[in-house]
């Protein structure tokens, strides 16, 4: 990871006009996919990613099933469309370790033991990419699970921050992740005030990693509001404000 | 002890702090119940619940429900009833404890792709749910039609001691049949009464969650005053089951349906 040019300008600009504090603009939709039990639709800046959640259901190969809690399966998946030069739709291994790093983020705010002996997929997939879609899909499909009417613990919300121009920045995008320092995708479970993914591509002192994981908490909040709109007004359309009744 | 408070909720937010019972769908976190699904919270002397408004159907024991045949072995029928889990229907339930594999053709009473309605006698962590039809309007659907909801509808689509159910089954002159698991058959002489059933159906599940759902049912139906319409004598289908759960939502909905109806006098 060398730096060939700067990406942060003299009025403290990045390259995309944000400034070091601000996250690229975040739109959810829940409920797209008919044919799921949950789904969500979210573009986070470029990223435009559909999750499918199926779930919870019975077990196939039968001899995955667990006897005391439900399996969890993610797939994510970026389509041959979705970046500039094609990409070969057989799965990588990037998009191998994604899937594997995205099911771990959100295993621990699922309450599988709930269902035993049952299943749940979750299908990530990727129709546009920029940097940051394995947050932007945990961010979606911790939507669409909710949105299945799963049982969990807490939302989890996921946000990158990094090192830029040697400045902490939130929300790293696609020329950032490749031209800067250093990348931190964290996702964060708000309530219960924990992490549960955590990967750091380059290298930063301690100092710069606590800057960073500081950053990239406040980042979760800021999507984890927007997360539970799109669940409110899905459900609950206009009126979604706290209607507290005798 | 607080009264009543309702709130929607998704997953993760704290509905009350203090020292109460969590029901279900809900877990306690130190001094707080914290939400565990999409739903309306509700807070009162009993314990704190959320009635959830999305999710597949878990089975309970005695729950009504209404399943299909998708299978069978020498001993028992497998039922699919909407859930993760697939049924057994043991087959000394339908033919008596001498019940012999070689001298019994199961064929003869069930085959694959019937309609059956039958209660859960047994489900736990361990096992898959055990059905019956030892009972009183239990056992082979001859006729309907079909239509699968979401289970957490069921509750809104029986309404206040089966209020919104009478009205559609008096207005459209039709019997509905509801499990549990959100499958419904409707059933009736006349065609154009189970098409406009199906829709008021179908209205009742997109629009479960939201205010002054009977009106829109009652003029989708045609009837005429709203609120003098009173529910007649006639007996709930014995067919719906009401547990705890069903009860408890029902209540919860009753406030609103009381709300609807002042309204509609005051109009």
């Amino acid at each position: 990871m060398t730096q060939t040019r700067n990406l942060i300008d003299e009025n403290g600009k990045r390259t995309d006009g944000r400034t070091t504090d601000e996250l690229r603009e975040i739109r959810i939709t829940a409920g797209v996919v008919k044919n799921a039990d949950g789904s969500a639709f979210i573009e986070f800046g470029m990223n435009k990613i559909v999750v499918a959640v199926y779930g919870p259901r019975e077990v196939h190969p039968k001899h995955m099933a667990l006897t005391d809690r439900c399996v969890l399966r993610c797939r994510y998946h970026m389509s041959p469309f979705s970046t500039d030069t094609r990409k070969n739709p057989a799965p990588s291994r990037r998009e191998v370790e994604i899937s594997k790093v995205m099911r771990e983020a959100l295993e621990p705010t699922l309450m599988l033991e709930d269902y035993p002996r049952a299943a749940i997929d979750v299908y990530v997939e990727v129709l546009q990419a920029d940097g940051g879609s394995r947050c932007a899909g945990i961010t979606a499909a911790s939507v669409a699970l909710a949105d299945a009417g799963i049982s969990m613990r807490d939302i989890v919300s996921a946000c990158a921050a990094g090192k830029v121009d040697d400045k902490i920045v939130l929300d790293i995008n696609d020329t950032e992740d490749k031209e800067g320092g250093a990348d931190m995708p964290l996702a964060y479970m708000p309530h219960l005030e924990k992490v549960t993914l955590l990967q750091l591509d380059g290298i930063l002192t301690e100092e710069e990693f606590n800057k960073c994981l500081d950053k990239a908490i406040k980042g979760c909040i800021m999507v984890y509001e927007v997360q539970r709109q799109a669940l409110m007004q899905k459900y609950f359309g206009n009126e979604s404000e706290l209607r507290e009744e005798q | 002890m607080q009264e009543i408070r309702r709130k929607y909720v998704v997953p993760g937010d704290r509905i009350i702090d203090g020292n109460f019972r969590p029901l279900f769908n809900v877990i306690k976190a130190g001094n707080s119940i914290i939400a565990t699904r999409v739903g309306i919270a509700e807070a009162g002397r009993e314990g704190v619940k959320v009635i959830p408004l999305s999710g597949i159907y878990i089975p309970r024991v005695n729950d009504v429900v209404i399943g299909k045949i998708t299978d069978h072995s020498s001993l028992s029928w497998e039922v699919d009833i909407n859930s993760c889990f697939s049924a057994h229907l043991p087959a000394q339930d339908v033919f008596g404890r001498d019940f012999s594999p070689a001298r019994d053709d199961m064929g003869s009473q069930l085959t694959i792709g019937d309609l059956i309605t039958a209660r859960i006698i047994a489900f736990d962590r361990s096992r898959d749910p055990m059905l019956t039809v030892q009972d009183k309007d239990l056992g082979k659907v001859p006729r309907g039609e079909f239509i699968k909801i979401s289970a957490t509808r069921v509750p809104r689509l029986i309404g206040k001691r089966g209020s919104m159910i009478q009205t559609i089954e008096q207005s459209t002159r039709t019997r509905i049949l509801i499990g549990q698991n959100g499958i419904i058959v409707v059933t009736g002489k006349d065609s154009d009464g189970i098409k406009l059933a199906v829709r008021a159906i179908r209205l009742v599940e997109e629009e479960a969650h939201t205010a002054n759902l009977t009106q829109r049912v009652k003029s989708l139906l045609g009837v005429s005053d709203p609120s003098r319409q009173e529910p007649s004598p006639i007996p709930k289908p014995q067919n719906v089951q009401k547990n705890d759960e069903l009860q408890s939502s029902i209540q919860g909905v009753e406030e609103e349906l009381k709300e609807e109806v002042e309204e509609g006098e005051r109009t």
